[in-house]
């Protein structure tokens, strides 16, 4: 009996070994693939950052310490750290993901909460939404670009219209504009996903609560404030920080809105600039660097806040 | 809701944002169907309507090769990230080993990367391999962005596969190979169309890889070569062009989303929030 116990145990213990052995076998294609596509790059980036690479010839760089950070002679302070340049792209790339994020989140919220009660129409709306976010971001910011033409644009045609303004304004060339177009376009694209990520979160809401708050005869106002919000709160900070990690490293949407303005460069603009206009490898790769720590710091705070659902299974 | 004026009111906010979502690609639509002058005449209904803009898009220049190119990254992308993430999701769903949280983590954050963080590494790689300028190139660049993707939304969906299925398949003396390929995948059409289909999209849409890893105008996919239209005239945009360009590569796109609705926001949800 006992021979035969401890048999069927070697036997478990055996098949288990070899189970998990197949397991890394079979991640090891995957894990071969994204080491090489994303955690080798990684390291290349952050060495490139402590050298003078230039991109015409990588191998020549050379090991020249945090120069590319800060540096300084007689003349003054240079690097990364000293230009202003640098520290408007900072700028720039926090004001658009905290405004363009904030409007997307209470509009998001606003829609979610539409597409949860049952109403004639309710499937077009579903199907309206969609359609932003479905064209691709070039193509939006080239339509957006022409539907913003100064002279030609159909906005500044329905704002003369109506008497709002009297000449057209050039919304993506003058500086203080071009911020606020850029964010317009992201808000009108990017609303959509956050809309559906909320929705997810209201239908998993219980139901009691409010079939108890409509029972009471409390105001829907106050149904929202008391009920709606602590319970989808959880869901909105994740859905948001999930927006700002990717907000933080926009590129495509400025990059063809406001082709080489300085007034909207984010960090990933700037950083690709140095990177391969101006060939400065080292120095573009510090500001990566820069930029890859902020998002990592906000990425640690998702994961702490998502942990707790990863941890278990 | 219950009174007439409230149920108006939201009537009109509904009617409001559904404008605002379609209106834009419409006003492309009907710009890239108007030639000459016409362009800069603004119109809310066209007037006249041409196929010009569609032709001298489709004859001159390179917008046909670069279609084949986006078409050849975005299929190959799907193939290799579905390929690598059905295998690895197995072992991360149904295999219980030391060290799998912190694996899925990991993962999880590769999806987080900012692009121009790996953009210098890449090139060098890329040289290195001799894929620079190359469509290959393109399809491993974009593993960064798909590969996390698919095997976290892969993993969600196969760990809630019945747990009896396999435990028969075992017993029938298959081996794990046999059970993935012969007994999970048939079960995971639906999965495995939904998350190809986003990485489809993810790729298709790719911008700043596909302007940086190539150089000719041959080898550019279609978000580089719509952001590389210009003019002869300095300042004087061929917008008709541009538009109809636009909706080409936006139609099939729009089309798919809107036919597979319900599969996507499912797997979007389930690749953001569920986890």
């Amino acid at each position: 009996m006992e021979s035969a116990a401890v048999e069927t145990g070697l036997r478990y213990t055996r098949m288990r070994r070899l189970r998990t052995r197949t397991a890394w076998l079979f991640l090891l294609p995957m894990l071969v693939v994204l080491a090489a596509v994303a955690g080798w790059p990684l390291i290349r980036t952050i060495w490139f950052g402590f050298t003078d690479a230039q991109l015409s010839d990588l191998a020549a760089a050379e090991f020249i310490g945090l120069a590319n950070y800060l540096d300084w002679d007689d003349a003054g302070y240079f690097g990364l750290l000293a230009d202003p340049d640098w520290w408007l792209s900072v700028w720039n790339t926090i004001r658009f993901a905290v405004v363009s994020v904030t409007a997307e989140t209470v509009l998001g919220l606003a829609i979610a909460m539409a597409l949860n009660v049952n109403f004639p129409g309710k499937g077009l709306l579903r199907t309206a939404i969609l359609v932003p976010w479905a064209i691709p971001t070039i193509v939006s910011a080239r339509m957006w670009n022409w539907m913003l033409n100064d002279q030609f644009g159909i906005i500044n045609d329905i704002l003369m219209k109506l008497g709002i303004i009297s000449t057209g304004i050039p919304w993506t060339a003058d500086p203080s504009y071009a911020t606020w177009a850029v964010i317009m376009v992201d808000v009108w694209k990017t609303t959509p996903f956050m809309a559906l990520l909320l929705l997810a979160g209201l239908q998993s809401l219980p139901t009691d609560c409010y079939e108890s708050a409509r029972v009471e005869g409390i105001k829907p106002i106050n149904t929202f404030l008391y009920v709606t919000l602590p319970l989808m709160w959880p869901v909105i900070v994740v859905a948001v920080i999930f927006r700002l990690l990717d907000a933080l490293r926009v590129f495509d949407l400025i990059y063809v809105l406001t082709a080489g303005s300085k007034a909207t460069m984010s960090m990933s603009v700037y950083a690709r600039q140095q990177l391969i206009d101006f060939q400065e490898v080292g120095y573009g790769s510090a500001a990566s660097t820069l930029l890859f720590l902020t998002i990592g710091i906000l990425m640690l705070v998702y994961l702490k806040l998502t942990r707790s659902k990863l941890g278990k299974d | 809701m219950r009174s007439t004026t409230g149920k108006t009111v939201f009537a009109l906010i509904v009617a409001v944002i559904v404008t605002m979502s379609l209106f834009p690609f419409y006003y492309a639509v009907i710009s890239s169907l108007k030639g000459g002058a016409d362009l800069f005449k603004v119109e809310y209904w066209p007037s006249a309507l041409t196929w010009e803009n569609y032709r001298e898009v489709f004859t001159v220049g390179s917008f046909p090769t670069n279609i084949l190119n986006s078409i050849v990254v975005a299929t190959g992308v799907v193939i290799l990230s579905l390929f690598l993430s059905v295998t690895a999701s197995y072992a991360l769903a149904r295999v219980s080993f030391k060290g799998k949280g912190l694996l899925l983590l990991t993962i999880l954050s590769v999806s987080m990367f900012p692009q121009v963080a790996v953009l210098s590494g890449l090139f060098e790689l890329l040289r290195y391999l001799g894929l620079f300028n190359r469509l290959p190139g393109l399809i491993l660049a974009n593993m960064v962005l798909t590969l996390p993707f698919t095997v976290w939304v892969l993993t969600t969906f196969m760990r809630d596969l019945p747990k009896e299925i396999e435990e028969a398949a075992v017993m029938d003396g298959a081996k794990p190979w046999t059970i993935v390929f012969k007994v999970f995948m048939p079960m995971m059409w639906p999965s495995l169309v939904t998350t190809g289909l986003l990485a489809f999209i993810s790729a298709w849409n790719e911008f700043l890889f596909a302007l940086t890893f190539t150089l000719t105008e041959d080898s550019r996919t279609v978000t580089v070569a719509i952001s590389q239209i210009s003019g002869s005239v300095m300042n004087q945009l061929p917008w008709g062009k541009i538009m109809a360009a636009s909706v080409v590569v936006t139609i099939p796109l729009v089309a798919l989303v809107l036919i597979f609705q319900r599969k996507i926001v499912a797997g979007l949800t389930a690749g953001a929030v569920k986890g």
